[in-house]
């Protein structure tokens, strides 16, 4: 590392300090200046986001720090008022979910999204059901049950949830299943990038680690993931590098191998500014 | 024997898994009970010539049942029902006995209005985001109003062929059955496939169960209602033509007291009114219930009032039923 190991503070400018140039791996999902306001609270002030190929990148902040936000931005909930948003290198502007979704991004949201009264297979196909064969079927879009059972009982097997029949209703499942059939949906049709807001939240300890556990499969499978997560622990055990969001910027990315989980907290909270950290602990 | 491969096995599993088929079980034990308490009342009520009686009696209010069904799954509700198939037969009489509009024409006209007002209650629903309680109750008053300004209160009769064609009967066996009553069924045999078997019956359910979630996932919420009470209305008009052919005149005071009954026969039929929660044949089960309690208290001549007083306590026991098994889940 050739980098100045003491850091006078910097004068306030924009770039962050940069680590030694090396060949970056590829950027899936890219932002950049992205500005959120609602009425006079500006949740997103200017705010970079980078994704990088077969990464977990988690992020996290204190409440208000517009991590909510900038994950609605990425998954199409939200249209930012300016900023730009780039996909494998393409600029992408999303206007609903289903945009996003087309593009090949998956959303997994906090409150799983998920028809409680409807079956595991329902929910796993909701909203692109897969439909019979013929002009008939395609007219009276007459959906394929048996298909659309037996594909799901493969998603699922895949992701080894554990789930004894596609064809039980949703409310029937323990949240650590839910939030199993939440994931598989979405590794099952995302092509780009799978985005988990909360994944672990309101799990015991067990099924948090089953859906750690999932998260790492769905990244072993090629897709690169975005968590939000409060639990510190399941994001240092979990993550290849983590953004850190603070009054609706990027504070820092770190590296959660090299940085202790208190200076992690403290860049988070704004005791420490990225700059104090040590190079070695960056991430970008 | 080994543990099972997670996710293979496809075997129609647990108690919990049937649970939704048990929200019929109620109704049905209800009717076969009813059925052999008048049974043993009455010798005239176990007969084909009184079942198709009822299924006549009910085929208006189920037919309108179809309409607040569909709503009550989006966890919306119609209270304008009866006013609007009301103010349709006035418009369908009036067009063709006074306007001498063709028949077919003028009934067809009349469902319009009725589809109209469909649109005008999902639309104000959809596009101002206001409670289907107060829109209905509003679009209530409305259809009221104008049927009763339309008609001048006055009950329009000396309707074409056309306008009565429902009533036409036919035989099986002893039993006379009219066209009104197979329609009925066919109606609910098609409303059954659309609801279960095709993608945007599927998303009616969504919506109605997690709208949220289902916006998420792409089904356009907002747009789903929308043709929901449309089509709802729809189903109004078809329901005018049966009660106009089942009375032969077209009464501005008619459709008063369906509101209530349809409602009745939904709640009976085991479909919840969070949404999202249901089957459609449970509300022909409901209307058929309503009809057998009807029919076997007059058979066995108890005073109307009190077929009002069980009908009503069915209903609170139904919601009684939805709201515990709600908080069960």
């Amino acid at each position: 590392m050739d980098a100045n190991p003491i850091l006078p503070p910097q004068p306030t400018g924009l770039t962050p300090p940069q680590a030694t140039p090396a060949p970056k791996p590829k950027v899936v999902l890219e932002a950049r200046g992205l500005v959120k306001r609602y009425g006079h609270v500006t949740a997103l002030d200017g705010t970079d986001f980078e994704l990088r190929e077969g990464e977990i990148l988690a992020v996290i902040g204190d409440n208000g720090a517009g991590k909510s936000t900038l994950i609605k931005a990425l998954s199409g909930a939200i249209i930012p008022d300016a900023g730009y948003i780039f996909l494998d290198g393409k600029p992408v502007h999303f206007r609903s979910p289903i945009d996003a979704r087309r593009a090949g991004i998956e959303t997994v949201y906090q409150d799983l999204a998920v028809a409680p009264a409807m079956t595991i297979a329902e929910n796993l196909f909701l909203g692109r059901e897969i439909l019979r064969p013929g002009w008939l079927a395609r007219l009276l879009r007459w959906i394929d049950k048996k298909k659309m059972l037996e594909e799901a009982s493969a998603d699922m097997k895949d992701l080894k949830i554990g789930i004894r029949s596609m064809n039980q209703a949703v409310e029937t499942l323990s949240g650590g299943q839910r939030q199993g059939v939440a994931v598989a949906r979405s590794a099952a049709f995302a092509r780009h990038v799978v985005i988990m807001d909360e994944p672990t939240a309101a799990l015991g300890v067990k099924e948090g680690n089953m859906v750690l556990e999932l998260i790492r499969r769905v990244r072993d499978s090629g897709l690169p993931v975005i968590i939000i997560s409060h639990n510190m622990p399941h994001v240092f055990e979990i993550a290849d590098r983590i953004h850190i969001q603070r009054l609706g910027k990027r504070a820092a990315v770190v590296n959660p191998k090299t940085i202790s989980m208190s200076d992690a907290v403290a860049v988070m909270t704004g005791a420490k500014v990225a700059e104090e950290l040590s190079p070695e602990t960056l991430a970008y | 024997m080994a543990e099972q491969q997670p996710g293979t096995t496809q075997k129609p599993g647990s108690f919990l898994e049937r649970l939704p088929s048990l929200s019929i079980l109620g109704p049905l034990v209800a009717l076969l009970l009813a059925v052999v308490f008048f049974s043993l009342q009455s010798e005239r009520f176990l007969t084909g010539q009184n079942f198709s009686l009822i299924l006549q009696q009910i085929s208006v209010v189920a037919v309108l049942a179809i309409g607040q069904t569909l709503i009550i799954l989006t966890a919306g509700i119609d209270l304008s029902v009866g006013f609007v198939m009301a103010l349709g037969t006035m418009v369908m009489a009036k067009f063709a006995v006074e306007l001498g509009l063709p028949p077919l024409l003028a009934i067809l006209c009349g469902m319009v209005v009725t589809t109209a007002f469909g649109f005008l209650n999902g639309f104000l629903i959809t596009r101002f985001r206001l409670p289907p309680f107060i829109v209905t109750l509003g679009t209530m008053n409305i259809a009221f109003a104008l049927t009763q300004i339309y008609s001048r209160a006055q009950t329009v009769s000396g309707l074409p062929e056309a306008h009565l064609f429902w009533g036409n009967t036919f035989r099986i066996g002893e039993t006379v059955l009219t066209y009104g009553v197979v329609l009925m069924i066919v109606l609910y045999l098609v409303v059954w496939f659309f609801l279960s078997e095709t993608a945007p019956g599927r998303h009616l359910y969504a919506v109605g169960n997690n709208p949220e979630a289902a916006r998420l996932m792409g089904i356009p919420t907002q747009r789903v209602l929308l043709l929901t009470y449309t089509i709802a209305g729809f189903f109004y008009g078809i329901a005018g033509w049966l009660l106009i052919s089942r009375t032969s005149v077209a009464d501005p005071n008619a459709g008063q007291t369906e509101n209530l009954e349809t409602i009745t026969a939904v709640v009976l039929g085991g479909t919840s009114l969070f949404g999202g929660r249901g089957v459609i044949l449970g509300t022909l089960l409901g209307a058929i219930i309503v009809g057998v309690f009807r029919n076997g208290l007059t058979l066995t001549g108890v005073s109307s009032v009190y077929q009002v007083l069980i009908t009503g306590i069915l209903v609170i026991l139904a919601v009684t039923a939805d709201q515990i098994s709600k908080r069960r889940s």
